[in-house]
């Protein structure tokens, strides 16, 4: 049947790489294994219980947290009133965006090389910093364990926030301004206005934000592996670089495996009841396929 | 009111745009300039930095097994998706709505966690240090949003188009091939460039299953030649500006499409 020819590829290259690996990794991880020869050393969940006793994978878990608590209390608000001042007709607006938007597009890797260029001991910041007075402020940005997750943040930020402010943008412009308008006539201030009705309305954008903020927050790895390998001594350790440095450069695939499936609970459930909870009447058309 | 938006405008660019500049011109100096006065512009402008990256080999090598595996991976995603697509939005049959969600389930998988579950599995059926080792697993993981952006596209397209096809004596897969496609390209452009970018940009994935380094794509590239060449400052600001520019000249050609893209999905979400 033509239907098969049809479905069957997708179906088959998304089950093989996309369900069958975890499914491999929840096997795997319960046996000791160095990737050589059978599987042969089975331990059972101790793997697991491992994982979930390291210190190390539980700091790796807070940094994790902290950059996502981060996101929702620092880039949503900027990125929010950003968003709410640039939208407005202006000469050299489309421009804007395409620069806004540009470190986007970047790979994390070039990103974060570019960082590690700017961000050298007396380097571009360092001097930008003294040009402009506040030489007190300069700092070992990725050397000092005590601020190296926080300049990984703003390096973050730098990166993904053009991109809230455009998805933003976008949401504002479906807002009506003659919602805007009637407040106004009605007496309301701007803030008002924008407390009582922008906001609400861009409630399912803000919404998306925040699911796509902190899915990435959760999976965070190539910045932080290229500019400071989850250090100075995993003070800026993320879960998945836990997992490369303990499950993949130690060959100790067992146990790598074993991280791999308990992030991955932690993200799918996360990602499960966010769209289930938060994100399910927005997008009722979209996800659950109904016409009309 | 006004003057405050530009204002705010001026400097969100600035804050954007120089470190790309300061990383472009970085590379026209040598490095002891570049330690020296870290903020200064090039004077004399040394073109050696850009010229030695532009005529080694290994480059292009990244710049081609980015190409290759990008191009394949989209390939598969879009022309895979886009037949799955069709199948699930004009075929009636037991399960298609699951077969639906269980496609959608896989947008919520994290790709990143994933690596090392498919590492282990590349190893097994013998794909490591090979490109097709990364591309086919960046096309399944590109086939959840191809297809839900695609499925609805393709329903929408009215049911009259299609009997009209059929009663000129088409099959179904002739409206699918001469019809529905060259009207959706609107949506297959999007999906495509979407997946593009995602494997150009890849690193985690690459960076497991490659050993050799004639096989790595640029992002492994970038680090790897970071890391080797940490003291030469001029060079590494050199290739680090030219792996921006695929990535930049694709943005550039492309923007209505990816910033519209991420407008519909804004507008479609408001429902």
């Amino acid at each position: 049947m033509e239907l098969v020819v049809l479905l069957a590829p997708a179906a088959v290259l998304f089950v093989v790489f996309v369900l069958l690996p975890i499914c491999i990794a929840a096997y795997y991880g319960l046996f000791n294994w160095s990737g050589y020869g059978t599987l042969s050393d089975f331990t059972g969940l101790h793997n697991y219980r491992l994982v979930l006793d390291d210190p190390v994978f539980r700091e790796s878990l807070l940094h994790n947290v902290i950059i996502a608590g981060l996101s929702l209390l620092v880039q949503l608000p900027i990125s929010i009133a950003l968003a709410l001042l640039l939208n407005r007709r202006m000469r050299g607006g489309s421009f804007l965006r395409l620069a806004v938007f540009t470190p986007y597009v970047l790979s994390e890797a070039t990103t974060a090389v570019l960082w590690l260029l700017l961000l050298q001991p007396g380097g571009f910041v360092d001097e930008v910093l003294k040009d402009a007075g506040l030489g007190s402020w300069v700092h070992l940005w990725l050397a000092d364990p005590s601020i190296v997750l926080y300049s990984l943040f703003v390096v973050i930020t730098w990166k993904y926030i053009g991109f809230g402010i455009i998805l933003l943008l976008a949401g504002l412009q479906g807002i009506p301004p003659e919602l805007r308008e009637a407040a106004a006539i009605d007496g309301a201030s701007a803030w008002q206005t924008t407390r009582r009705i922008t906001l609400p309305l861009l409630g399912p954008t803000i919404r998306i934000w925040i699911f796509l903020s902190m899915i990435g927050s959760l999976q965070l790895f190539d910045i932080v592996w290229i500019m400071t390998i989850g250090g100075p001594a995993n003070a800026s350790s993320t879960m998945v670089t836990y997992m490369i440095e303990n499950g993949f450069r130690s060959l100790e695939f067992g146990y790598g495996s074993a991280v791999a499936v308990i992030l991955f609970i932690i993200s799918f459930v996360f990602a499960l009841l966010y769209q289930r909870f938060a994100l399910r009447r927005d997008t009722r058309g979209a996800m659950t396929g109904a016409v009309g | 009111m006004v003057p405050i938006s530009y204002l705010v405008a001026l400097v969100i660019i600035a804050i954007t745009l120089v470190p790309l500049l300061f990383v472009v011109l970085g590379g026209f100096r040598t490095s002891a300039q570049i330690n020296s006065s870290p903020t200064g512009l090039p004077h004399p402008w040394v073109w050696s930095n850009y010229g030695t990256i532009l005529t080694t080999a290994s480059f292009w090598q990244n710049v081609e097994n980015s190409a290759v595996i990008a191009i394949l991976a989209t390939a598969l995603a879009v022309g895979l998706g886009s037949m799955a697509a069709f199948a699930l939005a004009r075929y009636e049959f037991r399960g298609r709505e699951g077969w639906y969600i269980l496609f959608a389930i896989g947008l919520l998988f994290p790709a990143n966690v994933a690596s090392l579950p498919i590492y282990l599995l590349l190893k097994q059926i013998n794909l490591l240090d090979n490109l097709l080792g990364v591309a086919l697993p960046e096309a399944a993981f590109s086939l959840p949003f191809t297809i839900i952006i695609l499925r609805p596209f393709m329903r929408a397209i009215p049911a009259e188009l299609q009997d009209a096809a059929v009663v000129d004596g088409a099959t179904r897969l002739k409206f699918f091939l001469r019809i529905l496609i060259p009207l959706s390209r609107p949506a297959l452009m999007t999906v495509s460039i979407l997946a593009f970018v995602t494997s150009w940009n890849a690193y985690l994935l690459p960076l497991l299953v490659f050993t050799s380094e004639n096989h790595f794509t640029l992002p492994l590239g970038v680090a790897n030649f970071q890391s080797t060449y940490s003291q030469d400052t001029a060079s590494i600001f050199a290739f680090t500006a030219l792996s921006m520019l695929p990535a930049l000249a694709v943005f550039v050609l492309a923007q209505r499409r990816i910033v519209g893209g991420l407008s519909g999905l804004a507008g479609s979400i408001k429902g």
